[in-house]
């Protein structure tokens, strides 16, 4: 592909502003670096606003911005269960997170298994729970790099070999070093900047494809009748309807228990402003719907067939589709503004994931089991530490690994975090759990949900048979069912013969 | 009371408006409702502007258990 001079010099530019708003941050709400909680949780003070991009440049991420269009491009309609999803995910933060918000304000927690650590006083299940949120982030990582890389490559600048990579070595360290001197400060602040290329970008392809196309009957009119509705499912079967449903379900149960989910709930200055954040984060998912929509503008555009996009599909399939859209829309200078929009879409995240991983694994690792009397300025310096490790293992990750392993992993980590609900979200409504009857519980779900994926190679929805029917069912969700009922069997088996409810630091007052 | 006391006074749980929360489940889970072309807005397919039509929803609903429960 020809470089695109002027794309790379408004892109260049605009990543350089991020760049010194990174660094600029640390000054910002100035507290103690050297404490975990204000490096990070940004002192646990972000108001609503602050939040609203916090969170929302958190959940909805460069990668989701490339593979959502990819998808609906790729697959058709099926790719839409983002938008259910994202309609789920909010009822959830309203009525449940504002609960562990409070127990953790009350008690200091830093993390999701912080709180189970003090609800159960069970340290391996909090391991459990810590590890687990651990390996699910860390393909999540990997990805965004891939969102990065795409329009790294779509500007014309090759991204393979050793010095194909040097763009994104180059992304990551500015962004490790401004992570490690700001925290969590950073990404919450370029957040901000990072939403407005967001909307305007979408906003545009939304108006001028639709305008060029002479409005959206004839971009619809233009999509093969396969991938413009769910397949009609076959006789005994709940077919497409219930792989639908079910991953828009599961999806949705298990994205607010990501660790990076958690920090931006936790970093928020009263449980009130979640709750207003649920009212007004579904502003994203509007856009992310109608982004949705750009994968089909791309096939009534006709893209995949433009001579000029032949490399860039080869490289970077579907993954392409957006890009290209763009770069077949827009004057120059506007996919510049487009393609940074979505590399410091990327950044936000992955600051945020490395962060949130960070804090586990300091909170529930090493000061768990590693080095029990360690000092607050010794805390935050190993968070500091873990925080640039996780992101060089994602790079490496992106270099040497090829691309669907990162695909799989992301897959299984949808599985495996969802296993953690019956301990964080459950554990916040009832005490009835025995703690080793949730590790049990834990165990069976990831050990059998990962046999299960791998069995179904690497499709995420399995068809389950029940009483001679069909019902095709996103495996996390079946895997959930299956945790709960371990659990609950052996709580009543093991709350018999040795209680532990006594280990239970919280209050019912706490859960206000 | 200081705007701090404010924003940290528990919250007055209302739970006949809290129901209302799950009526977005019930409209996204029952897939078979909407997998539909017809009726069509303004060239777009139903399939597609009910859905986003209940993100609108679900965030009114949202803010209204918000405002009850104030």
């Amino acid at each position: 592909m020809p470089l695109n001079t002027t794309a790379l010099v408004i892109f260049v530019i605009l990543f350089a502003l991020v760049t010194f708003i990174g660094f600029f941050a640390g000054r910002w709400r100035r507290g103690n670096l050297d404490l975990l909680h204000e490096w990070g949780l940004g002192g646990r003070r972000f108001g609503t606003v602050v939040t609203w991009f916090l969170i929302g440049g958190d959940l909805y991420t460069a990668y989701t911005f490339i593979a959502v269009p990819a998808l609906l491009f790729g697959a058709g309609a099926i790719g839409f269960f983002a938008v259910p999803y994202t309609v789920m995910i909010y009822p959830f933060l309203y009525l449940i997170f504002p609960r562990l918000w409070s127990v953790c304000h009350k008690h200091g927690y830093v993390t999701s298994a912080d709180f189970v650590r003090g609800r159960y006083g069970n340290r391996w299940l909090a391991l459990a729970i810590a590890l687990t949120g651990i390996v699910a982030t860390m393909p999540y990582i990997a990805l965004q790099l891939v969102g990065m890389q795409v329009v790294i490559g779509a500007m014309g600048i090759e991204t393979s070999g050793f010095f194909g990579d040097l763009p994104l070595i180059i992304a990551f360290v500015i962004l490790a070093a401004f992570t490690y001197s700001s925290g969590l400060r950073a990404p919450a602040m370029i957040a901000v900047v990072k939403d407005m290329l967001i909307y305007i970008t979408v906003f545009a392809a939304i108006i001028a494809v639709p305008v060029h196309m002479g409005g959206f009957g004839p971009m619809f009119a233009a999509i093969p009748k396969a991938k413009l509705l769910l397949a009609a499912p076959p006789a005994g079967s709940w077919g497409s309807f219930s792989a639908y449903a079910t991953l828009a379900l599961g999806s949705a149960c298990a994205l607010f228990l990501y660790p990076h989910s958690i920090t931006g709930i936790l970093s928020s200055s009263s449980g009130r402003v979640v709750r207003r954040n649920a009212a007004l984060l579904p502003a994203y998912s509007l856009m992310l719907g109608l982004l949705a929509l750009v994968g089909f503008m791309a096939i009534a555009i006709g893209v995949a067939t433009m001579p000029q996009f032949a490399p860039g599909f080869k490289a970077y399939s579907n993954n392409f589709s957006v890009p290209a859209l763009f770069m077949a829309m827009f004057p120059d200078w506007f996919v510049g503004v487009a393609f940074a929009a979505i590399a410091i879409g990327a950044l936000v995240p992955a600051a945020i994931m490395s962060i949130a991983t960070a804090n586990t694994y300091t909170r529930n690792v090493y000061r768990e089991f590693i080095n029990p009397n360690c000092t607050d300025l010794q805390e935050s310096q190993m968070a500091k530490i873990v925080s640039l490790v996780i992101k060089a293992g994602a790079l490496v990750f992106i270099f040497f690994v090829p691309l669907q392993y990162a695909l799989w992993l992301q897959l299984l980590g949808g599985v495996w975090i969802i296993q953690t609900v019956p301990s964080v979200i459950i554990g916040l409504y009832t005490r009835f759990f025995h703690g080793w009857a949730l590790f049990f519980g834990w165990l069976a779900g990831f050990g059998i949900g990962t046999w299960m994926v791998l069995l179904n190679n690497y499709a995420p929805v399995y068809p389950l048979k029940i009483l001679g029917t069909t019902f095709p069912c996103y495996i996390a969700l079946a895997m959930l069912v299956l945790n709960i009922a371990v659990a609950t069997v052996l709580s009543l088996v093991f709350n018999a013969v040795v209680p532990d409810k006594s280990h239970d630091m919280t209050q019912a007052a706490d859960y206000a | 009371m200081s705007d701090h006391d404010n924003e940290h006074r528990p919250v007055r749980r209302v739970l006949w408006a809290r129901l209302l929360l799950l009526l977005p489940f019930i409209a996204m889970l029952w897939v078979s409702s909407y997998n539909s072309v017809e009726p069509m807005v303004a060239g777009i397919p139903f399939f597609y502007w009910y859905q986003l039509l209940w993100v609108l929803i679900g965030a009114a609903l949202i803010a209204f258990v918000y405002a009850v429960e104030r």
